[in-house]
């Protein structure tokens, strides 16, 4: 028997080819699913991928004082470095204009960015101005503009000053991420360590890593056994516990945070009770509280139910069965939970790791509360930029590195556990 | 193989209850030889798989004893037991392959790895797997999942295998297939097996012994012959195979016959007497289908007409609904020679033996 397999295009009963007709079918279904997702990407871009996408380009962006000084800046690149001590009156010339005609507001910001690179700047360049004011309303003519500026500040004869100005000819700039990690550049551009009372942000870093390996690894030993006991118990207490395991939920975040402030000080519950029942003397209370102790105690607590939940629902759908099995086929219960049970819970526990992980990596009012000073994490140094210091720069590049991080842990995870595995409920 | 005197399993007395209010299982005794393919057979709710997990290790019974080869094991945890089972919905690790769930029972038992892989792939060959070793149980059909589960169940060579209806997720000529499979692997290997079912032509076909159970009791112990031609009592009778019931009272006994006089006057019947005592005791007669004989006024020592209700084609025979004696239920089954030309309506006339209407409990 001869078997032909055509080549030809397959065709519909009337002749139209047969992909073409599927797509045409298909074609309203696909539409009705876009439109019923648009409003949603579209919430999505506005609210996620557009700021988010700005803060990346904020952590890199440098042309604000490009736009303020092009000119100085444009000849302080002709300035060769190793022949002048001093850059050419060309550069002194375009800064004296630039100063005297240039918008106050523009100025003053491009200052606040000029004394990130080298601190004395704002003082120096805001006395400057008002001299070379007063030389424009005299309407004078300056033979020298380098030996005016140097006659105004003979800190403008110090080279350091100038060779500052190198990071930020670029419009584009590393400098925040560099400052994030404790880093900056020295006057010939390269990256060098902080002064050392400077340096706070490595040291916040790895705090912040401390506190959130230590809170997801807590969540895991104390939502396990409650996970499990949810799964398994009768409907109606697992219901019963199930509200307890919510019940934090429902209430202000700000209130729990305060709650344990309350318990965990020094004249707080917990060391009265210890006080009372003589196990600490009055004057040995335990600062339990405003340290890195208190941040661990109240963020496993507000984290729990992100581990709990994910585990019991991968625990939920485990046949009861199998543990039975395991332990008919010879194996004593431990090894049945180990090599039967647990390898089924591993996408609930790598769910609620990850969850609890990344949201433990960028929290920020409870450690802010209960941190103390060094409790602190990464997230209370972003909001002290954002707010108080206003140097969004950084603030964006301490954002962004977190958002690096989140991106490896999600990929080293991928890699191990894979994230088809990963199970939410 | 039917020696009880010897029996491997024993059941002494078991009592079960869960809330300490309703027994689930009734002073149960029930003795298995070695190498005997037991059934418990009953509706849901009747005690069986209870019965199964107090023997697998899973519940304790609240008042008796068990004994596996003359020892008491009610002490004896589940992993300890050296009981395979083969469970409902198979129990298969699905994060293991079908190899890994293989050898895991070997594994905890300390076996070396070469001894491990030799036994892995001979209870492979043995339900007809070799080449699926590295497959997921998510990655099998129905049918090769029970296989693995049954060869699992199996591999440790265990003195004693337990299966709580394996086969009732599988569609129906898969299940007539496993059913055979399970009997030749049986045969082959001669391991005792406490099966458990609730569907009747399964514990039929596979069964050296069937224990019917309703009600945490066990009704009756037999063999699938016996507990179909000679039920004990109505329920076994009513269970197992079609069966047609007519009520009468008991009006005269005559060693192991009596007369029964059918309510509402139809008439009287000759019977067996099984499970009645005494005159005017009131009864329930039993008559499988295939024993009424139809047109045929000579044969028999009870005879009786009935309508035709309803005549359902079925291709070697024809399933012919009566109203009998009051009794719209009465089946008969006609074999399709092609002499059978009466309609729907019509009279027929059916006739029976007494040895074959059985009197027992209403």
């Amino acid at each position: 028997m001869e078997v032909t397999i055509s080549t030809a295009e397959l065709l519909t009963t009337d002749g139209i080819p047969l992909k073409q007709s599927l797509r045409k079918a298909e074609r309203r279904n696909k539409l009705r699913a876009f439109l019923l997702v648009f409003p949603l990407l579209l919430f999505i871009f506005v609210t996620f991928v557009m700021p988010i996408g700005d803060m990346l380009l904020r952590s890199v962006d440098d042309s604000q004082i490009n736009s303020v000084f092009p000119n100085t800046f444009d000849e302080y690149k002709n300035w060769d470095k190793g022949a002048d001590e001093l850059p050419p009156e060309e550069v002194y010339k375009s800064l004296f204009f630039e100063l005297a005609n240039g918008d106050k507001r523009q100025i003053g910001k491009a200052l606040t960015r000029m004394n990130y690179a080298k601190s004395g700047w704002k003082s120096l360049i805001k006395k400057t101005t008002r001299e070379i004011k007063k030389i424009v309303k005299k309407g004078e003519e300056p033979v020298s503009y380098k030996d005016t500026f140097i006659n105004i500040n003979k800190l403008w004869a110090d080279p350091t000053y100038w060779y500052s100005f190198n990071q930020m000819v670029k419009d584009r700039s590393s400098i925040y991420y560099w400052n994030a990690l404790d880093r900056t550049f020295d006057e010939e551009g390269d990256v060098v360590l902080q002064d050392e009372k400077r340096r706070m942000y490595i040291k916040t870093w790895l705090r912040t890593f401390k506190v959130s390996v230590y809170v997801t690894i807590f969540c895991l030993i104390l939502g396990f056994p409650v996970a499990h006991l949810l799964a398994n118990l009768p409907l109606r207490y697992s219901n019963l516990l199930m509200i307890f395991v919510l019940l934090p939920f429902w209430t202000s975040l700000l209130v729990r945070t305060t709650a344990w402030i309350v318990m965990l000080q020094q004249n707080g519950v917990i060391n009265g009770i210890l006080v009372w029942l003589g196990v600490i003397s009055d004057d040995g209370r335990i600062q339990m509280v405003y340290n890195e102790v208190g941040t661990l105690i109240a963020m496993t607590q507000i984290l729990l139910p992100f581990m709990i939940l994910p585990l019991y629902s991968v625990m939920r759908v485990i046949p009861k069965s199998h543990m039975r099995a395991a332990q008919n086929l010879g194996a004593k219960p431990v090894t049945a939970f180990l090599r039967v049970y647990l390898p089924q819970t591993i996408p609930g526990i790598s769910a609620g790791g990850l969850l609890v992980f990344v949201l433990a990596i960028g929290y920020f009012i409870t450690p802010e509360l209960v941190g103390g000073k060094d409790g602190k994490l990464i997230g209370s140094w972003i909001a002290y930029h954002l707010k108080t210091t206003l140097n969004w720069g950084l603030c964006a590049a301490l954002g962004a590195i977190l958002l690096g991080i989140m991106l490896i842990f999600y990929w080293l995870y991928n890699k191990i556990v894979g994230i088809d595995n990963i199970k939410l409920g | 193989m039917n020696d009880t005197s010897q029996s491997f399993v024993k059941f002494e007395k078991i009592d079960k209850s869960y809330d300490g209010e309703v027994l689930v299982v009734k002073n149960l005794n029930l003795d298995i030889a070695k190498g005997e393919f037991v059934t418990m057979l009953g509706p849901s709710g009747s005690g069986k798989t209870t019965t199964l997990m107090m023997l697998a290790g899973f519940e304790t019974p609240t008042n008796g004893e068990i004994f596996l080869d003359t020892k008491p094991i009610s002490k004896i945890p589940p992993y300890e037991r050296e009981i395979g089972m083969v469970f409902q919905n198979y129990a298969l690790f699905p994060h293991m392959t079908v190899a890994e769930n293989l050898s895991f029972p070997l594994e905890v038992r300390k076996i070396s790895k070469p001894d491990i892989k030799e036994k892995v792939q001979k209870a492979l060959d043995m339900v007809e797997l070799g080449n699926f070793g590295t497959r997921f149980p998510a990655q099998l059909s129905g049918g090769q999942q029970q296989r693995v589960a049954l060869a699992r169940a199996l591999v440790f060579e265990p003195r004693l295998v337990l299966m709580d209806e394996p086969l009732g997720a599988l569609d129906k000529n898969l299940r007539e297939q496993m059913q055979y499979e399970i009997k030749h692997i049986h045969d082959r290997i001669g391991i005792t097996v406490v099966y458990v079912t609730h569907d009747q032509s399964e514990a039929l076909t596979m069964s050296n012994r069937i224990a019917v159970f309703n009600d945490g009791v066990v009704q009756q112990l037999s063999t699938p012959d016996i507990l179909y031609e000679k039920p004990e009592n109505s329920f076994v009778a009513k269970f197992i195979g079609e069966n047609n019931t007519l009520n009468g009272v008991v009006r005269e006994v005559n060693g192991s016959s009596c007369t029964v006089e059918l309510d509402g006057g139809f008439g009287i019947v000759k019977a067996l007497k099984i499970n009645v005592n005494e005159v005017g005791e009131k009864t329930q007669l039993s008559i499988r289908p295939e024993r009424v004989s139809i047109d045929n006024s000579a044969s028999g020592s009870n005879n009786f007409s009935g309508k035709i209700e309803e005549l359902i084609y079925l291709g070697d025979h024809i399933r012919a609904r009566l109203d009998v004696c009051g009794n719209n239920e009465f089946i008969v089954k006609v074999p399709n020679e092609g002499s059978f030309n009466h309609k729907e309506g019509d009279e027929l006339k059916l006739s029976w033996n007494s040895e074959d209407v059985r009197a027992l409990d209403l």
